[in-house]
């Protein structure tokens, strides 16, 4: 265990991004979803914490949580439902603040969902958002950006 | 320009109940890696009437107790670095080491019928003493000679007593039982009145 003898014990990293993890998980797969993609989050940084070395910690536990939530979009997606069960969009229910404008958020193609979730349910930086997304700070900014024009469109069509 | 900021804050506004809800879900996966071993190390705290005790294990046992002079960052930081960083807090999985210890404190247990972790004690001499001292009954103290003689080497008083100085299992290994031989209870890494205060719990001083 050498290897990462310099690492901070894992219970005040976990102390540290839990809030902002589950806050972007709430935001992108749905308050009912969103403490399964925790734990699985967190357990597979744990496994990895090797592979933090030297990284943004916020960064690299939020790619995490971002590869856990694509893979619970994906079996979700494989998992046919009953028609009376489709839900006639991404699950929003009263536990989050604004259901309607995180319904509209779930509309929004995959770079700018993500971008605008970290942005806002988990409170990143630009930089941070790029290094989460493995995009450049600039097209962080840009992906935010569009996402706030889309919403702000939909919520405008949706008043009149 | 209102209207970007009352998006932008619809947003940002968490669901109230975010930090508690986070704080749930942590506790929950603390306890999850620990139950299935990822979690290398495990700790709790235990509240005494001589302060807040920390306490440590592994898959092996208890491997480090704090003292309540103890800071926990300093605790943990020094587990960090010497067993793993695989760390949680998961008084669930300490249960039985959290109750043992609450009884002790509060005069209701004289022994410990736990596993021990010798992992942060090095091989050797200093094991010899912490070993040799670990089987002292309560009540029933030893002077650091007569320790160092129990481990094999009755002129190794002062090794016995650095050895007994970096004990990383206090209470449990009861190192606070090594008294100087004038009858003055000595040196003790949660300070000496501590010491005094444990010796006086197991009739060894009395009160004064």
């Amino acid at each position: 265990m050498a290897a990462v003898a310099h690492h901070e014990p894992f219970q005040t990293f976990l102390n540290a991004h839990s809030a902002a993890v589950l806050g972007f998980l709430r935001g992108i797969v749905g308050p009912a979803d969103a403490d399964d993609c925790f734990q699985e989050t967190f357990m597979a940084a744990m496994r990895a914490y090797e592979s933090l070395d030297g990284a943004n910690p916020r960064s690299w536990v939020m790619a995490i949580a971002r590869n856990k939530a694509i893979d619970h979009h994906r079996a979700r997606a494989r998992r046919p439902l009953p028609k009376a069960e489709l839900p006639e969009r991404a699950a929003p229910t009263e536990d989050r603040p604004d259901p309607e404008l995180w319904g509209a958020v779930a509309g929004l193609p995959d770079k700018q969902r993500t971008a605008v979730a970290l942005r806002f349910a988990a409170d990143l930086r630009f930089r941070e958002i790029g290094q989460t997304m493995g995009i450049s700070e600039a097209a962080a900014r840009r992906n935010v950006h569009e996402g706030l024009r889309k919403l702000r469109e939909s919520v405008k069509m949706e008043v009149t | 320009m209102t209207r970007n900021d009352s998006l932008e804050q619809a947003l940002a506004a968490g669901s109230g109940d975010l930090a508690h809800a986070a704080a749930d879900a942590a506790a929950r996966f603390a306890e999850l890696a620990a139950a299935k071993g990822e979690a290398e190390v495990t700790y709790a705290q235990v509240d005494s009437p001589f302060g807040t005790t920390s306490v440590a294990a592994t898959g092996s046992g208890v491997v480090a107790v704090g003292l309540p002079n103890r800071a926990l960052d300093d605790f943990l930081d020094e587990l960090a670095a010497t067993v793993s960083p695989r760390i949680v807090e998961a008084p669930g999985a300490l249960d039985e080491v959290r109750r043992e210890l609450d009884q002790y404190f509060n005069g209701r247990r004289e022994a410990f019928e736990l596993k021990l972790d010798w992992q942060l004690v090095p091989g050797g001499f200093y094991r010899k003493v912490l070993r040799a001292t670990a089987r002292l009954p309560f009540g029933v103290t030893a002077t650091y000679g007569e320790i160092a003689g129990k481990a094999g080497n009755p002129r190794a008083h002062r090794a016995a007593g650095t050895a007994l100085g970096s004990n990383p299992l206090p209470i449990v290994v009861p190192c606070h039982r090594i008294v100087r031989s004038g009858g003055d209870p000595g040196n003790y890494g949660g300070g000496p009145d501590l010491k005094r205060r444990l010796l006086v719990l197991e009739g060894a001083l009395s009160e004064s």
